[in-house]
């Protein structure tokens, strides 16, 4: 047994804003020395797609920051027009490049070379009919019982 | 500022890719040779303070200079 610190994760949102706190979170774990594991299961299996073509959408989230005031000007139907989702995600992406925040892939990278370990559920990949030839590599695939096996032996457990 | 053996410049980056990118750095150092590390992310200041005391590397300083952040760790 070794005395490193653990922090089990479950990631189970596939949008571009709930895409970060995982793959932050477990990245900065790795870093502080904690062993770390991520369990994406339902919709977070996104997180682990070559490809990471993510959105934000406002709808629904009433917390959002609009820029410049959309959302004095905009009433909750009018977030739902054609074209808002892709126009506020664009708009998210530049001002996290501004601001410096990272590049989710890279924050993914950084995750894998860190060793963190990125299971995919099973269930959830059959039950989608998920292609797993458009995941990444180095990932396992496994079921609720191989996380508890970790997450019952953890320091700290977060439902994301 | 005190001497140092090697430097890592995280300006213009966001949290937690300061502390990331140190770590990393750290992990090519040898025992006892000095990082510094500067940064514009404000939430470095505290971060790195946390990082030290959980890691046990050793922060020797830790100042603003002309709106940057700057610090010294050694490594454990």
């Amino acid at each position: 047994m070794s005395d490193e610190k653990k922090l089990a994760i479950i990631a189970t949102k596939g949008s571009l804003d709930w895409a970060y706190p995982p793959f932050i979170l477990a990245s900065t774990a790795a870093a502080l020395g904690y062993e770390t594991e991520i369990f994406f299961t339902f919709y977070g299996l996104q997180l682990l797609k070559k490809d990471l073509d993510l959105e934000v959408t406002p709808l629904g989230n009433p917390g959002m920051p609009m820029p410049m005031g959309m959302d004095k000007w905009f009433p909750v139907m009018g977030l739902a027009l054609p074209g808002m989702q892709g126009m506020m995600t664009s708009m998210m992406k530049k001002k996290m490049a501004s601001k410096g925040v990272a590049d989710l892939a890279e924050l993914r990278e950084l995750c894998q070379e860190a060793e963190v370990r990125l299971i995919a559920c099973q269930m959830t990949v059959d039950l989608f009919e998920m292609n797993t030839s458009e995941f990444i590599d180095g990932i396992e695939y496994a079921g609720a019982a191989r996380f508890f096996e970790f997450a019952g032996t953890s320091d700290i457990c977060l439902y994301i | 500022m005190a001497d140092f053996d090697q430097e890592l410049d995280a300006s213009g980056l966001n949290c937690p890719l300061p502390i990331l990118r140190a770590k990393k750095t750290l992990n090519g150092m040898e025992s006892g040779k000095v990082l510094h590390i500067i940064a514009t992310d404000p939430g470095s200041v505290k971060d790195f303070e946390a990082f030290a005391n959980q890691t046990g590397n050793e922060l020797m300083e830790s100042k603003e200079v002309g709106g940057k952040f700057e610090f010294l760790i050694k490594k454990a």
